[in-house]
């Protein structure tokens, strides 16, 4: 049995943690093949070598996946699949964006945001907004899969895979490239950083969320928001945490003016330890943080964000 | 430019899903059933690209049980011009996979060669989050998913794309397959005059054989339970008591 692992290259670096966590999901699976594409790729190629758990690196160094496009990058996918009984990506935007169209091209059905690998044709995913988790069993030749990496831990460092190259396939020349508008930021990266600062729809207004940042920079944490909060405008979508969003598992998670909707808490659950901040008692966040505090936020995250 | 939307009947986005006592799935006997939310998003799309001129006609297309043909007609009220309804279950309790909804979507585009697909980029029951791309690929046409926002500029439509870390605008060659994300618009509420128009437009009803696709799952679900729980800890009752709690957890 071999997998081949999509691996998730931006702007010619490596998410070694994204990586990590799907090789860790998938290595008792079968040998690990990690394909890393991009206009540069070959230090991301490099950098997954050293995951320990893979076998193999290739390396596809073209303009042609530069910026990502599910079509060019799913044709290369399929190029390769013949080698392959399990093809799969950590379930970022650009893989949820990719995958489903290579198990179609492949006349199979994709299996999106596996949580647990049971065996080779057996796996949870989370529904219903993670209100339910559902065991399914694959009858296709091939399992084409995402990886929900909040919910695996990072395989170490220490490999020391081959590299080889890895030619493009053909450019369905269905899309092209426009403009990136990358958010500019000094703070961690959201589904990998150990602290996590979000933001309900209880923060009011978007020149309030200055306080969840404030509070996120002093302790070095990402900054995220309900669906509630994106949904009143008040914060970018890339910070949703939930299950429509993002998918974290920080060491520190703390939600403030957070109800706790269903499908936000299927976004950070799996946190270490949960502190929410609320001035409804009643708020079901309460009934899975860790520490409650209730009470004002407007009063309570600035003196919490001095004491700090 | 005729544009074409595909739309689920799910639960009610307010309604908790339960998980029936013997694993078996989620119970949605009795349950309040309403139009996928990010299908409806799709909808005011199609709607607004018509209301502007750039579409003549919107096709809403529906996929599942009998009963989505409610789900059509809301569609309609908001303003889609016509209705497919393909049945392909006769148990409210059968999901049909996304790949058999693509083949029949497939086979609904063949015949009604639309210019644009809008989807929503997610079912809010089997979160699947596959249908569009999935169809992008059967028909060979170019897609453009967590779509923000959407212009169509000749042959092509430029789509600003929600992605991790911010946005990305790409430009896709028309034929295309769009996917809604949360915040392409807010829909609308179908008024009440536009309800009772809604009964008289038409409504073509079909099943899954008419188009010659086996929806026979791939997945088949062994077994659906609830996620294990995560007990609640203790309320503080200061920040002072706080911070001390989180420096003994080690975490700050």
């Amino acid at each position: 049995m071999a997998v081949l692992l999509l691996g998730e290259v931006t702007n010619g670096a490596l998410s070694v943690d994204a990586t990590a966590k799907a090789v860790n999901a998938l290595k008792a699976l079968g040998d690990v093949t990690v394909l890393c594409a991009g206009s540069a790729a070959k230090a991301a190629g490099e950098a997954a070598a050293k995951i320990d758990g893979v076998a193999k690196v290739l390396v596809a160094e073209n303009d042609l996946y530069g910026h990502r496009l599910a079509e060019p990058t799913a044709a290369l996918l399929v190029s390769l699949a013949g080698d392959y009984d399990h093809i799969a990506a950590p379930a970022t935007t650009d893989a949820k964006n990719i995958m489903p169209r290579v198990a179609a091209l492949l006349d199979v059905m994709v299996i999106s945001d596996v949580s647990k690998v049971v065996d080779a044709d057996t796996f949870e995913r989370p529904v219903y907004a993670g209100n339910a988790i559902q065991t399914v069993k694959s009858s296709d030749p091939k399992k084409v899969m995402t990886i929900r990496t909040a919910s695996f831990d990072a395989a170490g460092q220490g490999g020391s895979a081959s590299v080889a190259d890895q030619a493009a396939a053909e450019d369905p020349g269905l899309s092209k490239w426009v403009a990136d508008e990358v958010a500019k930021s000094d703070r961690p990266e959201l589904t990998s950083a150990g602290r996590v600062v979000s933001g309900g729809r209880g923060v009011g207004s978007e020149e309030n969320f200055a306080i969840i940042e404030k509070l996120a920079d002093k302790l070095g944490a990402a900054v995220g928001a309900s669906r509630a909060a994106v949904d009143s405008g008040f914060a970018p979508n890339d910070w949703q945490v939930g299950q429509t969003g993002k998918i974290v598992a920080p060491e520190l998670y703390v939600a403030i003016g957070i109800s706790g909707a269903i499908q936000h808490l299927a976004g950070m659950k799996d946190s270490k330890v949960i502190v929410a901040i609320n001035k409804d008692e009643e708020a079901p966040i309460f009934q899975i943080a860790d520490y409650g505090l209730v009470g004002d936020l407007f009063q309570i995250v600035p003196e919490l964000t001095e004491k700090l | 430019m005729k544009v074409l939307v595909p739309v689920k009947r799910v639960i009610d986005y307010n309604v908790k899903a339960k998980v029936k006592a013997d694993g078996s799935g989620v119970d949605l006997a009795n349950v309040k059933m309403s139009m996928n939310p990010f299908d409806e998003i799709a909808v005011e799309e199609a709607i607004r690209l018509k209301e502007k001129g750039v579409a003549e006609e919107v096709v809403v297309v529906s996929i599942g049980v009998k009963q989505a043909a409610e789900t059509l007609r809301t569609a309609l009220a908001m303003g889609a011009d016509r209705a497919i309804l393909v049945v392909a279950a006769d148990d409210v309790h059968t999901d049909i996979e996304p790949l058999a909804v693509a083949k029949i979507l497939k086979a609904v585009i063949d015949e009604e060669q639309p210019k644009l697909v809008i989807a929503g980029k997610q079912a809010i029951d089997n979160d699947m989050n596959a249908t569009g791309q999935m169809l992008a690929a059967l028909l060979g046409w170019g897609q453009a998913t967590f779509a923000s926002k959407v212009e169509i500029e000749g042959e092509a439509a430029k789509v600003t794309r929600e992605v991790d870390g911010g946005l990305q605008t790409i430009e896709v060659k028309l034929p295309a397959i769009v996917t809604a994300d949360l915040r392409l618009n807010e829909p609308r509420y179908a008024s009440l005059p536009n309800i009772m128009k809604a009964k008289k437009k038409p409504l073509d009803e079909k099943t899954a054989a008419d188009y010659g696709v086996d929806v026979t799952p791939r997945l088949s679900v062994v077994k659906t339970a609830e996620p294990e729980g995560r007990k609640a800890g203790i309320k503080v009752g200061s920040v002072d008591e706080l911070v001390s709690k989180l420096k003994e957890a080690g975490v700050v």
